[in-house]
């Protein structure tokens, strides 16, 4: 029961789609109603499609290594459209090159985002997250 | 000619009647007379029919007589939606295919201050969309609220979302606001669904604002008015692609350049061309409608010069403009122009800048792995006709030229313009007939279609 829409994709110059797409299947799959805006997306198409459909969380994949350009911001933009208090999440290969993964986390959860992926996260790992950051079964 | 159809279109200056031979749908008879809805609607249209008398020799026995109104100010309508960029670009597309013309949109919440406005406005129908469904009720629901406690008077069509469907009906009930529902404009993100919204729309038209416009007196006459003007073009566009009338093509582009706007009606897919091009922004509409306010030979002609002077679209200079536009300004009812080459000029640009708006358009995307595009809006680049119709072009002695304006410009190669169309010539002027006969009669709207339209 409840709005189960969660909005889904590809942050930035970046055209990788094959995760994407693992990811949207997995999510319907485990009953949520995905809203998947595919790839090359921008800070404010995840925040119109968020506002347009009520969705109660954001998901954003971001794999060629800019990610902490492209997300920061977000937060701030979420408050702004009225939807301060939604989930975010944030995975895939977000810094470029070797780093030690605690930092990263730390440097995205003070970006506002409410959970943060390192590399080789399991679907299933975040769509358990999901639904207790949901208070679902 | 015995036994005939009649059309009617009611345009703002001018009732233009058709009478199409029933038995040989490719035999037709074009008249017209001044629309004079100020005093009695029907002695303008005496008038027209006295010309087809004359023309023909008697006045054919009509089986059915249909028209199609653009008088009185047309169809004016406010948009509301949520997201400017998503429902809010839906009931846009939504209102304009149902011939519409826009007088503003909002978005968002409404402020006391825009319901003012909209007041001021004295729209004939408002069309209030919102969320998606099963998404954001709370705006829909607070718009709802502000227009049922306002003094609006007009109908109020909502295409929003169906979970807040029930609460606004309460709403308006209960303040004795008149409502119509519709299916959402736009039920999820990438789906859009606005022809529930366009026959609605065209309904309300029907029962409320031809009687409020006067119009009603002909409906002694006809059988009925059945839409208004620009939604018989668009239909005409539909039935000739749907049925590829002409020499078997689909993909077409309709130019109509009047005196206040241009109009252009694209039906095909649109869909990006090339494995490097992603689609952003709202699907598209087969059949779509845009409008150009500014664009018109006669009532716009002022800001049409100045769109066109900033995009060095007329090769004059500034005071030979100013004289000439002044000229034309002195009579508009003159439609046979001694400045022919400047009113080519003006009708060609129209139809650039219009085709331009309406076209979609590539944004280059420079990624670590190449280059990739974005395309917003609908690929024309492979549009096979281009069907010229309006005062300008019809009455022009070189309607090709003006409809080379609607041509992909190689300085400009990320707008998605047709690139190797063939040109059509609504010659008798008859789009709006066509799409009147094409619901109910269909075979005499071919036969008049065969035989009207010229290849230029």
């Amino acid at each position: 029961m409840g709005n189960k829409a969660i909005v889904l994709g590809v942050i930035g110059a970046d055209v990788h789609a094959v995760g994407n797409r693992i990811l949207d299947y997995a999510f319907s799959q485990a009953g949520f109603e995905v809203i998947n805006i595919g790839v090359l997306a921008s800070q404010e198409e995840f925040i119109q499609a968020a506002v347009e459909t009520g969705a109660v969380a954001i998901l954003v994949s971001s794999l060629y290594g800019h990610g902490e350009i492209d997300c920061r911001g977000l937060r701030e933009k979420c408050e702004e459209a009225g939807i301060g208090d939604i989930i975010l999440y944030a995975g895939g290969n977000l810094v470029v090159g070797k780093q030690d993964w605690e930092p990263v986390k730390e440097k995205f959860l003070d970006m506002g985002f409410s959970r943060v992926y390192p590399p080789g996260t399991s679907p299933e790992e975040s769509i358990e997250d999901l639904k207790r950051d949901l208070n679902i079964k | 000619m015995d036994k005939a159809i009649l059309l009617i279109d009611f345009g703002s200056t001018f009732t233009k009647v058709t009478a199409v031979d029933l038995k040989n749908p490719k035999y037709f008879v074009t008249a017209k007379g001044p629309t004079t809805v100020q005093t009695d609607i029907n002695l303008g249209l005496h008038e027209a029919l006295a010309e087809l008398e004359r023309k023909i020799g008697h006045l054919p026995k009509f089986e059915k007589r249909l028209a199609c109104s653009s008088a009185a100010g047309g169809l004016n309508m406010i948009a509301i939606g949520l997201v400017p960029e998503l429902t809010l670009e839906a009931a846009k597309m939504a209102a304009l295919g149902a011939g519409a013309k826009l007088q503003t949109l909002y978005s968002y919440k409404l402020t006391k201050r825009e319901v003012t406005e909209i007041i001021a406005l004295k729209p004939d129908i408002i069309l209030l969309a919102g969320g998606t469904d099963g998404g954001n009720k709370d705006v829909i629901l607070h718009n709802g609220v502000l227009l049922a406690q306002s003094t609006i008077e007009c109908p109020i069509v909502v295409a929003g979302n169906k979970n807040a469907q029930d609460e606004l009906e309460d709403i308006f009930i209960k303040t004795g606001k008149e409502f119509h529902i519709a299916d959402n404009v736009l039920p999820s993100l990438n789906k859009l669904n606005v022809e529930p919204a366009r026959e609605k729309i065209r309904e309300v038209f029907l029962k409320n604002i031809i009687e409020a416009k006067g119009l009603k007196k002909a409906e002694e006459y006809i059988d009925g008015i059945i839409m208004p003007t620009p939604q018989a073009v668009l239909k005409a566009g539909q039935f000739l692609s749907e049925n590829k009338i002409l020499n078997g093509f689909d993909k077409l582009l309709i130019a109509d350049i009047g005196g206040a706007t241009t109009d252009v009606h694209s039906f095909c897919k649109g869909d990006p061309k090339g494995s490097g091009v992603i689609y952003r922004g709202l699907p598209q509409p087969h059949a779509k409608r845009t409008v150009e306010g500014d664009l018109g030979l006669r009532y716009s002609l002022i800001p049409l010069a100045e769109a066109l002077t900033g995009a060095n679209l007329l090769d004059y200079k500034k005071e030979q403009i100013d004289s000439l536009v002044e000229d034309i300004l002195k009579d508009i009812w003159d439609t046979q122009s001694i400045r022919e080459e400047f009113e080519l000029a003006l009708a060609k640009g129209a139809v650039n800048l219009a085709v331009k708006r309406h076209s979609g358009y590539l944004e280059i995307v420079y990624t670590p792995h190449g280059t990739n595009y974005i395309q917003y809006g609908k690929d024309l680049t492979d549009i096979d006709l281009v069907i010229g119709t309006g005062g300008p072009i019809v009455n022009s002695n070189n309607p090709k030229e003006i409809l080379k304006g609607s041509l992909f410009e190689s300085n400009d190669s990320l707008t998605l313009k047709p690139k190797n169309p063939q040109f059509v010539l609504d010659k008798g002027y008859v789009l709006s007939a066509i799409g009147l006969l094409g619901e109910s009669y269909p075979e005499v709207a071919r036969g008049l279609a065969e035989s009207n339209f010229v290849f230029l």
